[in-house]
Parts: C-alpha cells; sequence; structure tokens
C-alpha cells in the first residue's frame, strides 16, 4: 500500500484536532483535541521513518509520547483544579491573564 | 608575575560593598564605619597607584594585568593605567569618604517606620555606593573595550537604586509625589543610559567585527587595535570608522551629559540627595569624558577629526546653554546640574580642541570640577537637609545665622565660577586657550561662559545667604564637626591645586601627549618667534632653549 | 634683595588667612592683627624703595621666581615676580594709603560686629592688588585681577543684610567679570601669538607682530581696563560700590583698585605704542568718561555717590593720559598717586562727616558742619584745593600736565581732547565747590534734636591729617627737576609733548575754568541757600542723577533681555529637548498599548494565533524552497 495515505490520514487527523481546538469551549475537549494533533504527528513521523528507511522518525515518535503523557499529567491536573474552583470546564472563562 | 595592584583598588570597594550589605538590620553605625574604612583603604591604594606610577615611563599603559577570559571572542581581562585614569582615580576614590561622610544620615530609617529585621536601607546605601565606586574605578582601569563596556554598562544597576530609592527628606510634606518624582527621575537616567549603552554596544561588535575580519583573530584590546592601525595592518573604512565613532560617541555624550542630550541630568540630581547627586555628576559622568579621550579618539582618529567641528558646537551650545538654564532655576539642585552641564561642555570642548592645552585642562577640569562641584553641592545639601526645601526662594540671610556654611558654599561658588587661586580656574583657563589656539571664535564665545558662571553663581549666593533673614531660616545651625570634616579638605584640595597644580600636570602631560600623537595633531605654533629678552627674566632663556631644540 | 619681593604679598595674604579662618577668638585683637600686616608689607616696601634709589636708574629692576604655576606643552605660566619703579610706586601707595585706611578703620568700624572679618577682608585685598602690581606676567596678573575683584565684592556687600549692599557687591563683579573676559581672551591671543605671556618677551616682540593682533590686544586690554577702572562703557558698578562701608570706598574704590586699569595701559605700553587704533580708543574712552563722571558728580546729592562720580572723572584723565602714549604715561600715574592721597583723604573725610551725622549721606541733610568737625574741615578742604588744582597742590601738577599733554596730542584730535580736559577741569571745580558748601558751608539743615555732629577720634582723623600732607606736597614734591617722570622713565618711556599752545596759556586757561566753575558754583549753593529736598531740575540734572541712564538701559537690554532669554531656554529645555525625550517614551508607551490589544486572554484566540504563525512559517518555507 502507498505510505503517502497514511500522510493523508495523518493531515487529516491534525485538521480535525486543529479545528476542534479552535472551536470547542470544553476544555477536556479541546485536550483530547491537542492529543489527537499530537497523534497525527506522530504518524506521520512514523510513516516518513518508514519512507525513508531510517529509525529517526520512531525516535521523534517516542520522545512526543513521553511529551505527551507528561502534559496530559500537569494539564489534566489544572483543568481539575480550575473544575473545582469555578464549576466549570470552558475555556473562555479562564481569561485573567490578560490586563 | 607582579601583585595585581590595579584589580585590588577596584576589588576593595567590591568586597566591601558585599561586606556592608551583608551586615544585620541592626548594625547600621557599623555598615557605615565598615563603608568609610573601606573606602579609605581604597583611596589608600589609589594613592599608592599613583605615587609608584612613572610618568616619565615610555610605555603608555602601567601596571598592565592581562589575562584570558572568554577567549572564543578574544575578549581579555585587560587593565592598565596612564597618567589621565590615574589622576581620576584618585578623584574617585578622594570623593568616596567625603560622600559616605556626608550621607551619614542620608539613608536612615524614619524613626517611626515599624522595625523589620529584613528591611536594611542604610546597610543598602553604602554598599551600593561602594559598588558604583569600584565599576568606575575598573572603568578607568579597562584598557579591553570588552571589559569596560561592561562595567560602564552595569554602574547603572547601583546608580539606579541609590537614585530611585534615596532622596532628601521632604520634611513630611507630599513624601508620594517626591517619591514618584524620584522614581521617574531614576527611570529617565535608567533609559537614557541604557539606550546610550545600546548602541555603544553595536559599536563594540561592529569593531570586533573589523578586526576579525582584518587581523585573522578578532580583538577588543585598545593597545593591539592601536598598534595594527599605527603599523598599517588594520585599516577601518572611512563610512564604517565614522559609524563605529558615533556609536561609541553617543554613548559617552548621554554619560558626560552633551546638549541635547542633558535632560536626565537635572532630575537625576535634582531628587537625589546631595552625596548621590555628586557621586552622578563628579564620579560616574567623569566616565564618559575619560572615555571619549581613551577609545574614541584613539580607536578613532580620523572619525574624530571628521566629528570635531559639530561636537565642539554642541559643547559650545552645552557651555552657554547650561549655564543660561542654571540662571533661571528655582531650585538650589537643579541649578548645580545645570552648572555642571556647562562645565561638561568645557571639558569636551577641551578634549576635541585637539591641542595639548586643551586636553590637558580638560583632565584637569575633570578632577577640579568634580572636587568643587562636591564641595558646592554637599554644603548645598547640609542646607537643604537642615530646612527641608531645595527652593531657592525658601531662603535668605542665612550668611547671618550660619557664617561658616555661607563662607564654604561662597568658596565652593567661587571655585564653580573659576576665580583664580582655585583649582578650576587652572582647567579652565587652559582649555579656552586650548581652544582659542586652534578655533579662535570658539573660543571667544565659550569666554562668555565665564561672564554667565559669575552670574549664576552670585544670584545664587544672593538670593541664599545675603539680605533679611527670613523667619524660617534664623534657627538653622551651623556646620558640625562631621560637615566640617568632609568640606575642608575639599577646600584645602581646591586651594592648593589652585596654586601648585604641578604635580597633576606632570601626571597629566604625557598621557596627553599620547594621545595626540595617535590621532597625529600638533600644536599650533605661536605666529611670532619669540627670542630671548635682556633682563627680561627666565622666561625669554626657557623659550630659546625649547626653540633651540625643536630646530635641532 | 629680590627674595623680599614675595614677603610683601605673603604679609597681607598671611593676615587674611589668620583673620578669616581664626575664628572668635581673634574678634578682640583681629584689627590690629589686620594692621598689622599692612605695616609690615609698607614697611618691607619702604626698605625695598630705599634700595631701590640706591641703584642706577638701568639696574633698579628685580626679578624673583618662586615657581612654575602651570606647565602643559608649550604654555608655561610662573609664580614670578618682578619689582620696577612702576611697581615700586604702587607698591608704596597700595601699601601706604592702605596701612592708613586700616588704621582709619580701627575707630570706623568700632562698633560692628563684624570687624575681624571686615580686617580679613581688607588684608585680602592687599594681598591681591600687590600680586596685580608684581606679576611679571598676564597670567599672574590676571590672578591678582580677579583677587581684587573677590575682595571688592566681598567688601561692597560687607553689609550683606542689606539687599542694596548685595545687590551692588554682585553688580560690580559681573561688570568686572565682563572686563575679565577682555583681558582673558587678550592672554589667550598673545598665548597663540607670541607662544608666552609674561612681560619681557612680550614686549620685546611686540614689533614682529601684525597691526591687526596688535590693535586686537590694544582694544581688549582696554576693555579689561574699563570693567576694572569704571570707565565708559563698563562704568555703572562704581556709583552703587558706593554701598560698601566708606573705608572701603577709600581704599578700593578711589585711591588703589580702579586704577589698576590705568596700570595694565601702562604696563602695556610697548603693545599699546605700536597700536596706534587701540590709542585712539583708549584717549576717547577717557575723554568720554572724563566728562561722563564730572557730569554725573554735578548732580548725585549723596556725598559718596558724588565722589564717586569724581572718581570716575579723574581716572578718566589718567586713562586718557596714558591712552596718548610716552607723553602721558608719567603724567597718569603720576596723577594716579596724588589722586590717591587726595581722594583717599576726601572719601576718609566723608566717613567722618557720616560718622558724625548717624551715618546720613544726604548732602541736603547737612551744612554748616566746619564748626563742628574743625579737623575733617580742613582735611577734606586741602583735598578740596588739591582735586580742583588749586595752584601749589597735588592736583595742580598733575593734571596740568595731562590736560598740556592732551593738546600735544595735535591736530584736530589734539584740540577736541585738551578741550575736553579743560572743560572736565571746570566741572570738577564746580561740583567738589558744591559738595563742599553743600556739606561744610551755608545753614543747618539737620535737626539738631536728633543728631548731633561731633569731630571723630583721633585713630580718624591722623590718617587724614596724613594723607592731607600727602595732597599738599607730593605734587609738587614730584615735580621738582622732574623728579618723577624721570623715575619712570626707564619703564614707561616718556617723550616730552609738542604742545600748539604754551605750557603757560595752559596754566592760564586752567585757572580761568577753574575760576569760572568755582564761581558757578558758589552762585548756586553758596550765595542762596540749599533746599533741603532736590528740586526736579532739568532734563539733564535728572538724567544724571539716573547716571545718565546707562542703568536703565543695562536694565532694559540685558536683565530684560537675559529674563527673556532664560524664560525661553527653559521652556524650549522643557518642551522641545525633554519633549523629544518623552515623546519618544509616550510613543513607545501608545505602540505597546496598541499591541497589548492583542492579549485577549481567551486560549482560543492565542491557538488561532499560532496557527497563523505556523502556516505562515509553512508558506514561507515552500515560497522560499519554490525560489
Amino acid at each position: 500500500m502507498n505510505p503517502v495515505y497514511y500522510l493523508y490520514l495523518a493531515a487529516l487527523l491534525f485538521t480535525i484536532g486543529a479545528a476542534g481546538v479552535l472551536i470547542r469551549r470544553n476544555a477536556i475537549v479541546v485536550f483530547m483535541c491537542i492529543e489527537l494533533m499530537l497523534n497525527a504527528c506522530n504518524l506521520a513521523f512514523v510513516t516518513f521513518s518508514r519512507m525513508h528507511g531510517n529509525l529517526d522518525g520512531q525516535i521523534i515518535a517516542f520522545f512526543t509520547m513521553v511529551v505527551a503523557a507528561a502534559e496530559v499529567v500537569v494539564g489534566l491536573a489544572i483543568i481539575v483544579s480550575i473544575f473545582r474552583t469555578r464549576h466549570t470546564a470552558s475555556v473562555d472563562d479562564a481569561s485573567l491573564m490578560k490586563l | 608575575m607582579s601583585f595585581p595592584l590595579l584589580t585590588v583598588v577596584a576589588a576593595v570597594p567590591a568586597a566591601g560593598a558585599v561586606a556592608t550589605a551583608a551586615l544585620p538590620a541592626a548594625r547600621r553605625t557599623a555598615a557605615k564605619w565598615l563603608a568609610l574604612l573601606v573606602s579609605v583603604v581604597t583611596f589608600a591604594l589609589a594613592l599608592v597607584v599613583a605615587f609608584r606610577f612613572d610618568p616619565g615611563s615610555k610605555s603608555p599603559y602601567q601596571f598592565t594585568e592581562s589575562h584570558a577570559w572568554i577567549s572564543d571572542f578574544g575578549v581579555r581581562y585587560a587593565l592598565g593605567v596612564d597618567g589621565i585614569a590615574v589622576a581620576l582615580i584618585a578623584l574617585t576614590t578622594l570623593l568616596i569618604p567625603f560622600i559616605i561622610l556626608a550621607g551619614w544620615h542620608d539613608a536612615d530609617p524614619l524613626e517611626e517606620a515599624a522595625p523589620n529585621r529584613r528591611w536594611r536601607p542604610t546597610q543598602g546605601f553604602f554598599a551600593l555606593i561602594l559598588a558604583v565606586e569600584a565599576m568606575v574605578v575598573i572603568s578607568f582601569e579597562a584598557t579591553d573595550v570588552f571589559v569596560f563596556y561592561l562595567f560602564f554598562e552595569a554602574m547603572l544597576i547601583p546608580m539606579y537604586f541609590l537614585i530611585g530609592g534615596f532622596g532628601d527628606r521632604a520634611g513630611g510634606e507630599d513624601e508620594d509625589g517626591a517619591a514618584r518624582r524620584r522614581s521617574n527621575a531614576a527611570v529617565k537616567f535608567l533609559l537614557y543610559n541604557l539606550a546610550g549603552g545600546l548602541i555603544m554596544l553595536a559599536a563594540v561588535i561592529g569593531l570586533y567585527a573589523v578586526t576579525a575580519d582584518q587581523l585573522g583573530s578578532g580583538t577588543f584590546s585598545l593597545q593591539q587595535i592601536v598598534e595594527a592601525r599605527a603599523a598599517g595592518r588594520l585599516h577601518i573604512g572611512t563610512g564604517t570608522e565614522r559609524l563605529l565613532f558615533l556609536g561609541f560617541f553617543f554613548a559617552f555624550a548621554v554619560k558626560a551629559p552633551l546638549w541635547p542630550l542633558h535632560t536626565w541630568l537635572p532630575g537625576a540630581m535634582g531628587e537625589s540627595t546631595s552625596p548621590v547627586a555628586v557621586l552622578i555628576t563628579a564620579v560616574v559622568d567623569k566616565v564618559g569624558t575619560f572615555a571619549m579621550l581613551r577609545f574614541c579618539l584613539q580607536l578613532f582618529p580620523e572619525a574624530s577629526s571628521w566629528a570635531t567641528p559639530v561636537i565642539l558646537v554642541l559643547a559650545l551650545i552645552s557651555v552657554l546653554y547650561g549655564a543660561l538654564l542654571a540662571v533661571a532655576q528655582r531650585d538650589i539642585k537643579r541649578l548645580i546640574a545645570y552648572a555642571s552641564i556647562s562645565h561638561f561642555g568645557f571639558i569636551i570642548l577641551g578634549i576635541f580642541a585637539m591641542t595639548s592645552q586643551g586636553q590637558g585642562g580638560a583632565t584637569l577640569y575633570m578632577v577640579n570640577h568634580g572636587i568643587s562641584t562636591a564641595a558646592l553641592m554637599l554644603v548645598a545639601g547640609f542646607l537643604i537637609s537642615r530646612r527641608g526645601s531645595r527652593l531657592i526662594a525658601d531662603y535668605g540671610g542665612v550668611q547671618k545665622v550660619a557664617p561658616i556654611l555661607a563662607g564654604t558654599f561662597l568658596i565652593g561658588g567661587l571655585a564653580t565660577l573659576s576665580l583664580p587661586g582655585l583649582a578650576p580656574f587652572v582647567s579652565e583657563f587652559l582649555v579656552l586657550v586650548g581652544t582659542f589656539s586652534r578655533y579662535p571664535v570658539i573660543g571667544i564665545i565659550a569666554t562668555l561662559g565665564i561672564v554667565l558662571a559669575a552670574l549664576y553663581v552670585l544670584v545664587l549666593y544672593q538670593r541664599t545667604m545675603t539680605g533679611p533673614v527670613k523667619p524660617q531660616v534664623s534657627g538653622l545651625p551651623d556646620l558640625r564637626v562631621r560637615e566640617l570634616v568632609v568640606v575642608a579638605p575639599l577646600i584645602a584640595l581646591l586651594l592648593f591645586l589652585g596654586v601648585y597644580p604641578k604635580p597633576l600636570t606632570d601626571l597629566v602631560n604625557p598621557a596627553v601627549d599620547h594621545t595626540l600623537s595617535v590621532v597625529d595633531k600638533k600644536d599650533p605654533k605661536p605666529t611670532v618667534q619669540v627670542d630671548a629678552v635682556p633682563g627680561g627674566g627666565r622666561h625669554g632663556h626657557a623659550v630659546r632653549e625649547q626653540d633651540v631644540e625643536a630646530a635641532k | 634683595m629680590e627674595n623680599l619681593i614675595a614677603l610683601l604679598v605673603a604679609a597681607p595674604l598671611v593676615g587674611a588667612a589668620l583673620l578669616l579662618c581664626g575664628g572668635k577668638r581673634l574678634d578682640r585683637t583681629g584689627h590690629l592683627i589686620g594692621t598689622l600686616f599692612s605695616v609690615a608689607s609698607f614697611a618691607l616696601g619702604v626698605v625695598l624703595f630705599a634700595d631701590m634709589l640706591g641703584k642706577g636708574a638701568g639696574d633698579r629692576a628685580l626679578h624673583q621666581q618662586l615657581f612654575t604655576w602651570i606647565p602643559v606643552g608649550g604654555f608655561r605660566a610662573d609664580i614670578a615676580f618682578q619689582l620696577d619703579q612702576l611697581s615700586m610706586t604702587f607698591v608704596l601707595l597700595i601699601t601706604g594709603v592702605g596701612s592708613l585706611i586700616h588704621i582709619y578703620s580701627i575707630g570706623y568700624m568700632e562698633h560692628d560686629e563684624r570687624r575681624r572679618r571686615f580686617f580679613g577682608y581688607l588684608n585680602l585685598f592687599l594681598a591681591a592688588m600687590l600680586l596685580l602690581v608684581l606679576a611679571d606676567n598676564y597670567l599672574l596678573l590676571y590672578a591678582g585681577w580677579e583677587g581684587v575683584g573677590l575682595a571688592s565684592y566681598l567688601l561692597i556687600g560687607f553689609w550683606q543684610h542689606k539687599p542694596s549692599a548685595a545687590t551692588a557687591a554682585k553688580k560690580a563683579f559681573l561688570v568686572n567679570r565682563v572686563g575679565d573676559m577682555g583681558l582673558s581672551i587678550a592672554i589667550m591671543l598673545m598665548f597663540t601669538t607670541f607662544g608666552t605671556f609674561a612681560f619681557g618677551p612680550v614686549f620685546a616682540a611686540t614689533d614682529r607682530a601684525g597691526q591687526g593682533t596688535l590693535t586686537a590686544l590694544g582694544l581688549l586690554l582696554l576693555l579689561g581696563a574699563c570693567g576694572k577702572s569704571a570707565q565708559v562703557p563698563l562704568q555703572s558698578w562704581l556709583g552703587d560700590a558706593m554701598e560698601g562701608p566708606t573705608p572701603v570706598s577709600a581704599l578700593i574704590h578711589a585711591a588703589t583698585m580702579v586704577t589698576a586699569g590705568v596700570y595694565l595701559i601702562t604696563r602695556s605700553g610697548a603693545i599699546f605704542n605700536a597700536a596706534p587704533t587701540a590709542q585712539l580708543a583708549v584717549v576717547v574712552v577717557g575723554a568720554v568718561t572724563l566728562l561722563f563722571g564730572a557730569i554725573v558728580g554735578c548732580a548725585k546729592d549723596d556725598i559718596k555717590k558724588a565722589l564717586a562720580g569724581s572718581t570716575m572723572s579723574q581716572i578718566g584723565y589718567m586713562i586718557l593720559a596714558a591712552g596718548l602714549g610716552p607723553i602721558g604715561y608719567a603724567f597718569a600715574i603720576m596723577h594716579l598717586v596724588t589722586h590717591g592721597f587726595f581722594k583717599a583723604g576726601l572719601f576718609l573725610g566723608a566717613g567722618s562727616v557720616m560718622h558724625g551725622m548717624n551715618d546720613e549721606v544726604d548732602m541736603r541733610r547737612y551744612g554748616g558742619l566746619r564748626k563742628y568737625m574743625p579737623v575733617t574741615f580742613i582735611t577734606f578742604g586741602l583735598g578740596y584745593l588739591a582735586i580742583i588744582g588749586f595752584p601749589g597742590l597735588s592736583g595742580f601738577f598733575s593734571k596740568d600736565k595731562i590736560i598740556e599733554a592732551a593738546f600735544a596730542r595735535g591736530g584736530t584730535e589734539g584740540w577736541i581732547l585738551g578741550g575736553a580736559a579743560l572743560l572736565g577741569a571746570a566741572i570738577t571745580a564746580f561740583y567738589m565747590t558744591r559738595v563742599m558748601l553743600m556739606t561744610f558751608f551755608g545753614e543747618k539743615r539737620w535737626d539738631p534734636a536728633e543728631v548731633h555732629p561731633h569731630e571723630s577720634p583721633k585713630v580718624m582723623t591722623l590718617p587724614m591729617i596724613v594723607l592731607a600732607f600727602g595732597s599738599v606736597f607730593a605734587g609738587g614734591l614730584f615735580s621738582i627737576n622732574e623728579a618723577f617722570v624721570k623715575w619712570l622713565e626707564p619703564v614707561t618711556s616718556f617723550a616730552h609733548g609738542h604742545s600748539p599752545v604754551s605750557a603757560t596759556t595752559v596754566t592760564a586757561a586752567t585757572m580761568v575754568v577753574l575760576v569760572i566753575g568755582v564761581g558757578i558754583a558758589w552762585g548756586m549753593y553758596g550765595r542762596k541757600p540749599v533746599p533741603a529736598l532736590a528740586p526736579r531740575g532739568s532734563l539733564l540734572t535728572r538724567a544724571a542723577r539716573r547716571d545718565l541712564l546707562q542703568d536703565d538701559f543695562n536694565h532694559v537690554v540685558f536683565v530684560r533681555g537675559g529674563q527673556e532669554l532664560t524664560g525661553t531656554l527653559v521652556q524650549l529645555d522643557r518642551s522641545v529637548v525633554d519633549g523629544a525625550v518623552n515623546g519618544t517614551a509616550a510613543a513607545m508607551g501608545g505602540l505597546s498599548g496598541l499591541l497589548r490589544q492583542l492579549q485577549t486572554g481567551f486560549v482560543r484566540s492565542y491557538a488561532v494565533q499560532m496557527l497563523g504563525g505556523a502556516a505562515v512559517l509553512v508558506a514561507a518555507t515552500l515560497l522560499m524552497r519554490g525560489v
């Protein structure tokens, strides 16, 4: 099978993820969309690794997974604590950093 | 390897600053004495440098130290002093003990303030002063452009806190407004000087790029660059040289300050306490004029000649503009600040007149202006702290109630207006002669400055010291012992250097000759040859001998 | 002997330092210490004078080199003294009259709590003035020159609690500084022309310098002389300077300091002789001032200001003579010395009158005082006769010679100058007679209930008597065998003028104008009673009372103009120069305010920005690769 199809799939997944980040307000959903984008990238990396015949892309995919896992840990904790204090998980409500 | 004397002169106040800052809050008095002790030791070390310095030596820099620092970029920790630097280091280290003594009570926490174990303004004040001293001293010593730049800029940090953090007690009125104005002045000082410094940074990097391009390996060493130029190995293109010169000069002109880059000075001097004001004008600003002599002229001789006409005109404007604005001031400290602008105009005039009288005079001027402004400003500070007001109109008849204070103030003022017999006369006259011998018209117009100086000094003295005694002034005490200890040596020094400036000129002359030879300028010859006159005194003989030697 | 010269300066300098730094401990003896140092300097001067008389005319000049003051490159100024006949004359005049006035001041300042300081300033003045006349180069002369300016400032403003005194002191210093500017530029010009500014080498080389340079030098030196000697156009300070204590007016503003300009021109004779244009300027200044001062002197009712006008006028005579070149130098100095005696005597007399009249200075409130203060009357009267040129007294000999020399200039100029000098003599006779009559003759115009005129103590009258002797005999003594001219000739050189009118005619004409002047004055003030309130007077009188509107001119042009200028500059500094800086800061602030709008705080808008940024990066990369 032509590996380019995997790239199309990766692009499609990334677009879905990006659209989700931009459109959805629920922090959990935004978070899941970010994961979707990361995994789309992972797919593209693995595909390139296959196309070029070396292991670089696969190694980077592992890195991405580690970073994503770390991010989930921190991110979910933040979201939970925001939800506890404000009883909402909407990202638009958390805009206190602007002056 | 010889003893690193120059490093020690700078390191002692630096260590003193750390030690002073580390003292606990309750040991305020100990901090003061420690700072005073450190500054006196530094002065003693500077005297050692001055006495062991050999003005007749062939090499332009002495006590040199050089260690690799950032070898990738050719940065070396290179120090060395010429006569000009020795004179200015001596001035700096001399003034700091007086500044500390004069500011003895300026940073005491207010009595009503709640005791707080971590609130240590006094320690901070004196530590910052010592830190400034260390950086100024090392700026005078650095022969590596990068090292110089580093400390030239780093000086801004302690100065910022000194200006913004400590001010005159406003006597309970409008403390908040005073704090706001003070903080504005400090920010203005910082941004102004930072802007100049960043432009200089670009030029410093540019200089490195040029040397890296032409010499194989880049260098920041002043001596190497000067030697490479002289040997023809380094040739900076005309356009590049001018741009680099302007980059350096801009930073120094801000610091000096030269019209129209002067507007930070009146605010900074007016809002800070008078010891800090002295620190600004008598010590820190001298780095600017000193660097013009050492870096601008020696690194970029051709561009210096190219820019001379414009700089002379700006300096002339500074002289007259500063003096005229001083006449119109209503605030004692701002008046002295504008007077300083006028005096810095004279110094820059002397430097760029490119004659041995002009540059020698400018160097003496830096020293003498430091002493005379310190005397005038510190006495003004004593006066202000007594009455709690900086406005001239709030005073009158002080002479009657505090004659010694008035007398010292008058002597400081007379030094400021360059009365013969006091040190500033020697330098001002040399600058004027040096300027006149190359640029007669500018010399004549600059002479107007001496009339204007008399005007602002005497108007200030008349309005504050003479006339009927104002009721608020009537109870003022005369100078205390501590204050006399500050002022009397400064006045004695003004008198001594006014009558016998030879120790200073001997120190400075060879360095000035070296600078002039780098710039490749010679003094204009007198138009009429004078020969020996029978019975005309030793003058004629001396002149003739010199001429004969020159002819050979 | 030459090693003693520095002691002449050092003695009063030590006195000044002692008195000014000594503190209250010396309050009770300060006046004696001051007088002692002054007299010591005089005694030393006499010793040196005696030594000088013992030598031949050619080798009388002494020279003492102390040390090099300022050595920078080719610029070399020495602390070195030169004592020749000209300096010697001044030394004796300064220390002699100075000592007498010290003694007088002991009595005059008896009740002043700051008497010690007063004597300190007087000693300081003596030191500076001696430095001025003993210097062997122009820069050291300049140091003395400014030094006497400082002493004059301190002494005019001695009663600083009076705003008028403080203002007068400031004015004197400032006007002098304008003159000093001329002198300092002259020194610079000398340095660039000759490479030195020591007297000997400069004078020897004048013949090789260009005419333009010499003229410029002459005019600059004249500007300096105008400032110090209160000549038109820098004369405005002298009248106000009378705010100082009267001994100060006698010593500084009559006998010594104000004559420094004459010294400068005489000393620089070699330069002026070679610059005829500058000499013309000198004689014009002298002639104008001698009339100006005389006219002002006629209108003043304040006895000291009338005498100040007279001083100005008499110095005008000296400057005129000095401008005439070798035919006049010696007479300028001779008149300077005799004037030193009689004008100091007149001022001390005025001080004595004020002392007895509760410090009243308005002559319209005097009258008939001759019975109450006979010694003052007699000494003042002798001074009066000397100044108007009464035959046989000092002023007659010296002034007559100047008028003669003025005619001897020759041509139309000679007639104009001679005429001006004669006219001046007539006006002098008029205003001095007026002072005399208003003060000592006529009816009492004071209230006997309030004022009790009395003779001054001996310590004050003694100096007046000594000075009166000088006023009577000095001129005659100097003229025996032309002794004074011969004494000065080796320094100033001397040429006999060839006057178109004979000496006898000039003397006769002088006598005639003298009689006319005295006669008119007697007609106006002696024959009829003097009104106690000044009449309105003619336009000229009113102008003369206001110093011929010079002050008004200065006020409008310099004071107002200066205030306008500085005010504008302050505005300019704030709005334009600092405005540009603050404007830049404000513009930066505005820009950052705009950029801040982008930071909405919404996560999703940041996400859009990031996405957009990524898209731009990708597009840019593609484009770059495409190219």
